[in-house]
């Protein structure tokens, strides 16, 4: 089902503290059976976001709708959504079957039908054979599963993840990820989910929709998002390692970092910030970059070569390159930049120019 | 024990609260067990006629007062503790639930716990008197004649009522406060679960709050059994040492007043040996309902964390 935010804005205000605005006049669509990552550094508003949807947080401003329907002011126990905590929130008296039939028991499901769909669900989620234990006997995977399971089982129209790895390690994190996508696929339900980390929303969703004090800063497919970032912030978030940021001008329909001419443009001749991905460089003996290497680091795929700024002697930049490459620290090398890789920006505003 | 001089320190720091424990609780009750098994002991001169196993507890259930009391205290644990536990319970969920006045309600409440219990009893039993307690001018209001719970003649059924009100209501100060921090502690995000799964309050309550509270529902039970069963101060407090309402002298008799009965003929040889007899009785009473109560929650009573 189709989600739609309009103008959605949150305000909390608090004695003590001058309000604050954590969700600032939001509009977008969420498009039906699609996986959606809500991803922003922490405070830009995203769970905040996903609580208005769910219901459990009043917009004080601005409507939702599902579908057709406005379900602005319908009660979170009506609308029909699934909603994974990011510290799962199970039920730590009740085993995994109780906690994942509770919200049918709710729905008044007969009992054997209501134990049927918990064992369905739960073998979908891989976690059949758990059925009996009690919350604190499973590993922080195995809960984040039932309480997918538990989220899934009334079949919701819509499924929302509060920073659902959150609490996971980094290997289980990378296996869930994988899993929810996986069950989102068989599934087809829309789901949302919260992360403030990049890697894990461009890895699984469908669409991304990045956010930053409370605004939408830019909304598509993950690489749509990293290849066409329309704003300084869109840029600096997605990609690790992350973009080199250097200060450059156009001069003559030229981008120029100091004096070495990076790429031709049709923009006016102005001061700008120049972003280039690590992966824009390319070692090339008739390149108009030149920068001494400082280190070198190698993962065996690639190398990444950590440089001195040629502008700003403090400042160091990350070029990763092929490893045919032998190159040793201390060295000066040439390089020049894919013209695909290099955007330039506002350095005031932060505009994409 | 990492090393020997860690355990001198500790038993150093031990050592004032042991000395009081040891003077004033260990050594009583090993005098009690003792003294129940002498014959005829007299306190005022220290002698006693060799030793028996029973005999003095068959004083004590042969004294006149003891169906009485048995009774009476009996009621007072299984009428008073489920209510106020019930009324506590109710009481804390609604002051958990409220925004506006919350310290102002707490206050209320817990007020009787630091109000001493003869002077609450003394205004209770003005409450239900007669001619001009309040209890029955709000009768008047509703077309009932006036009830004599606690004056001159007053039945002990009527006794017994107004001192259970009472019981009740001075014990819930302690058993809100215990509930109340017990409720502050469950993680909210269980509320906003059970919500978004479209739960009904009444079902949030019985299947969520009961359970993640039952810890504090076992321990408030255990301890207010334990308490109930030692009821005398309230029914000092209101009827004083006639232990009922004029006329009807000890007829609200509880088994700690046996003990300070035969404590006040301790001048008569054996009295001493009886009451620690009556106080052993109630000991053992305890101490079986306290085993049942136990065995009875042991799959009710829920710990977060623990598991099993």
């Amino acid at each position: 089902m189709e989600i739609t935010l309009k103008n959605l804005t949150k305000i909390f205000t608090n004695k003590k503290q001058p309000e604050t605005t954590a969700v600032d006049h939001l509009d977008v669509t969420i498009p039906s059976g699609k996986l959606i990552g809500l991803l922003g550094p922490s405070g830009c508003g995203k769970s905040t976001t996903l609580y208005m949807i769910s219901g459990l947080l009043k917009p004080t401003a601005g409507q939702i709708y599902f579908g057709d329907d406005d379900v602005t002011s319908v009660p979170p126990e009506e609308r029909g959504i699934g909603l994974v905590f990011q510290n799962y929130a199970l039920y730590p008296h009740m085993t995994v079957r109780q906690n994942i039939m509770f919200p049918l028991e709710n729905l008044k499901v007969p009992k054997l039908e209501a134990m049927e769909k918990a064992q369905k669900i739960a073998n979908l989620v891989g976690i059949g054979e758990l059925m009996d234990r009690k919350p604190s006997q499973l590993s922080g995977g195995q809960q984040q599963r039932v309480a997918i399971a538990r989220a899934l089982v009334k079949e919701p129209r819509v499924l929302l993840l509060d920073e659902p790895l959150s609490n996971l390690d980094a290997r289980l994190r990378i296996q869930t990820r994988e899993e929810i996508r996986r069950i989102q696929r068989e599934t087809g339900i829309t789901t949302i989910f919260v992360t403030h980390d990049q890697e894990e929303a461009m890895s699984i969703s469908d669409e991304i929709i990045l956010m930053d004090f409370g605004v939408m800063q830019q909304k598509g497919e993950p690489q749509k998002v990293y290849d066409d970032p329309e704003n300084l912030f869109a840029a600096k978030f997605l990609g690790t390692p992350p973009i080199n940021l250097f200060d450059g001008k156009i001069t003559a329909k030229k981008i120029k970092i100091g004096s070495a001419v990076i790429a031709p443009t049709t923009q006016a001749s102005q001061e700008v910030k120049v972003g280039i991905r690590p992966e824009g460089f390319v070692v090339d003996k008739d390149g108009t970059f030149k920068a001494k290497v400082e280190f070198v680091e190698t993962i065996g795929r690639d190398t990444t070569l950590i440089m001195i700024d040629p502008t700003d002697e403090t400042k160091r930049f990350r070029a990763i390159v092929d490893a045919d490459e032998k190159i040793k620290s201390g060295q000066e090398i040439w390089l020049s930049v894919k013209k695909h890789k290099c955007f330039i920006f506002n350095p005031e505003t932060g505009e994409r120019l | 024990m990492l090393e020997e001089k860690s355990n001198i320190k500790a038993w150093f720091y031990l050592a004032p609260a042991l000395f009081l424990l040891i003077i004033f609780i260990f050594y009583p009750i090993a005098n009690a067990l003792f003294l129940v098994f002498l014959k005829d002991y007299n306190y005022l001169q220290g002698t006693w006629q060799g030793f028996t196993l029973l005999e003095n507890f068959t004083y004590v259930f042969r004294n006149q007062n003891f169906i009485q009391a048995l009774t009476n205290t009996m009621i007072i644990t299984f009428v008073s503790v489920p209510v106020s536990v019930i009324v506590a319970l109710l009481i804390s969920v609604w002051l958990n639930a409220i925004l506006k006045l919350r310290g102002f309600f707490q206050t209320v409440f817990f007020l009787p716990y630091v109000t001493n219990a003869i002077a609450i009893g003394m205004a209770f039993a003005f409450l239900f008197n007669r001619d001009y307690g309040l209890i029955n001018t709000m009768l008047g209001w509703i077309g009932m004649n006036p009830v004599n719970f606690v004056g001159l003649g007053a039945t002990w059924g009527n006794a017994m009522f107004s001192l259970l009100v009472y019981v009740v209501w001075a014990s819930l100060a302690f058993k809100i406060m215990v509930f109340l921090s017990g409720l502050q502690n469950i993680d909210k995000q269980y509320y906003d679960a059970a919500r978004v799964d479209s739960t009904k309050r009444f079902r949030i309550f019985r299947r969520i709050t009961i359970p993640l509270l039952s810890p504090m529902i076992f321990y408030i039970t255990i301890t207010s059994f334990i308490g109930a069963f030692k009821a005398y101060t309230q029914v000092i407090g209101m009827f004083g040492v006639r232990l009922g309402p004029p006329g009807n002298d000890k007829s609200l008799i509880t088994i700690v007043a046996l003990v300070y009965d035969a404590l006040d003929r301790s001048g008569v040889p054996g009295a001493l040996s009886e009451a620690a007899a009556t106080a052993i009785v109630l000991f053992g009473i305890t101490l079986i309902f306290t085993l049942i109560n136990m065995r009875v929650s042991k799959n009710r009573v829920h710990y977060s964390g623990g598991g099993k």
